[in-house]
């Protein structure tokens, strides 16, 4: 399960500059009225549901947040699915697939949960399948061995947790309970990634370097996704406000590096961050700096699996339009069945 | 839908319950879309019972729902609010008669 931790403006040509635009002011009474509530409601910490009043700015901002979520989902099967023929046993290809399967569910929590926002699971995938929607920026880059797949059950849904278990107290109600059900699961997803890797820590010496090989490759792109530095994420403010993000990118950060750094103790891996120690006096680990123009240069579309991962999930789509439209047409011709039976 | 309805683009959406155990009630847990009943039935298996959450399943056409309109929350649920004597905490009762 997959996430980050902010929401990059679809259409921005550079998602760097985009700032917060005002939202603007309530147009008349009637409407003032309406966002007075809506503020109590969210002051109040109290949940909003579907077809309650909301400000146009709230529903797009989730529309866009939770549909960059799903699709994060649905993508994150790709690197993962390519290793399902490859699993190194008939355990761990099970292991595998009830994994990548949740995946799959979990985008569909989320697109329902999107479309109580009035949008349709075809635009959204639409959305997707045209570039025009981002997902998480992680699956930009290449699987190229086993200890790949352990790492992204250990760093990268070890970092996806720490930002989804704030969302379970998300203000829009769907979207909360989304992620509930995602949280429940997702466990499962980190455990068995970290227990992959430590089978192969007590293996040969190829297979302990292939996996801090993994490690150093996925280490810094895992911090990323918790998203830009807290100066530089205006729309945080306005999440934060709206009750939709709770902790902000850097202390979800902070709390990563703080729970990932005895968990490789432990696996007997090192991370590659020579800046990487304990701060005595924040009680906290001190970290490297992260690079942040490969970062958004990956979320504009310039990754090294940007194009491969996208053309991978047109042709699964594609190449499935032929069941969507039988399943249809059997429904149909059950009704018309159905219909002639009853006159 | 009449047979010469406009095809539909998407598979309709369906709202799924599930009874987590006998003896307990259905609960509502989302919604999917699926072409037919049955299917939606196949579905909900998949996606919400996957790790035995479930012994029953009902699925229902969204469409077919009426639910109560959030802008007369007020003037439809109100008049309860002033009944306080339907609970039983209204009543005193000596102590000496203990728990009733």
């Amino acid at each position: 399960m997959y996430t980050q931790s902010f929401n990059v403006p679809d259409d921005a040509g550079d998602a760097k500059t985009a700032r917060l635009k005002a939202v603007p002011g309530p147009v008349d009474a009637a409407e003032a009225a309406l966002q007075a509530h809506f503020d109590t409601v969210i002051d109040a910490d109290h949940k909003v549901e579907p077809r309650d009043w909301m400000p146009e700015a709230y529903r797009k901002t989730l529309v866009r947040q939770i549909s960059q979520h799903a699709h994060s989902e649905i993508v994150g099967m790709l690197p993962e699915g390519n290793w399902i023929s490859r699993a190194p046993s008939l355990k761990r290809k099970a292991i595998l697939i009830a994994k990548v399967q949740d995946e799959g569910g979990h985008g569909l929590y989320l697109y329902s949960a999107a479309e109580t926002l009035g949008t349709s699971r075809d635009q959204m995938l639409d959305g997707l399948h045209s570039g025009k929607a981002k997902y998480s920026s992680i699956f930009n880059y290449p699987t190229l061995n086993w200890a790949d797949v352990g790492v992204i059950g250990w760093l990268v849904d070890g970092a996806a947790i720490m930002n989804q278990i704030p969302l379970c107290r998300c203000s829009y109600g769907p979207y909360a309970r989304a992620m509930i059900r995602v949280c429940k699961e997702e466990s499962f997803h980190q455990r068995q990634g970290y227990e992959a890797l430590l089978v192969m820590m007590q293996g040969t010496a190829e297979q302990k370097a292939m996996v801090q090989d993994a490690v150093n490759r996925y280490w810094w792109k895992c911090l990323a996704m918790f998203g830009p530095p807290d100066a530089d994420s205006p729309n945080s403010v306005q999440g934060m406000r709206w009750g939709i993000k709770r902790i902000s990118n850097d202390d979800l950060r902070q709390k990563f590096v703080d729970a990932t750094v005895p968990q490789a103790e432990v696996l007997g891996v090192t991370l590659p961050d020579p800046d990487l120690k304990w701060n005595e006096a924040r009680g906290h680990y001190d970290y490297g700096q992260i690079d942040w123009d490969e970062f958004w240069a990956t979320v504009n579309g310039n990754g090294p699996m940007n194009k491969e991962r996208l053309a991978t999930r047109v042709k699964a789509h594609e190449q499935g339009a032929w069941v969507r439209d039988a399943a249809l047409a059997h429904a149909r011709k059950q009704q018309q069945r159905q219909q002639k039976e009853a006159a | 839908m009449s047979a010469d309805a406009p095809a539909l683009k998407e598979w309709p959406l369906w709202e799924v319950f599930v009874r987590s155990k006998q003896g307990l009630e259905h609960k509502h847990c989302g919604s999917l879309h699926a072409s037919d009943a049955r299917h939606a039935l196949q579905m909900a298996r998949d996606v919400y019972t996957r790790r035995q959450e479930g012994v029953s399943i009902w699925v229902a056409p969204s469409t077919a729902i009426t639910a109560s309109e959030p802008d007369s929350k007020d003037s439809f649920f109100d008049p309860a609010a002033d009944k306080v004597y339907r609970h039983p905490t209204f009543y005193e009762i000596p102590e000496k008669v203990g728990h009733m």
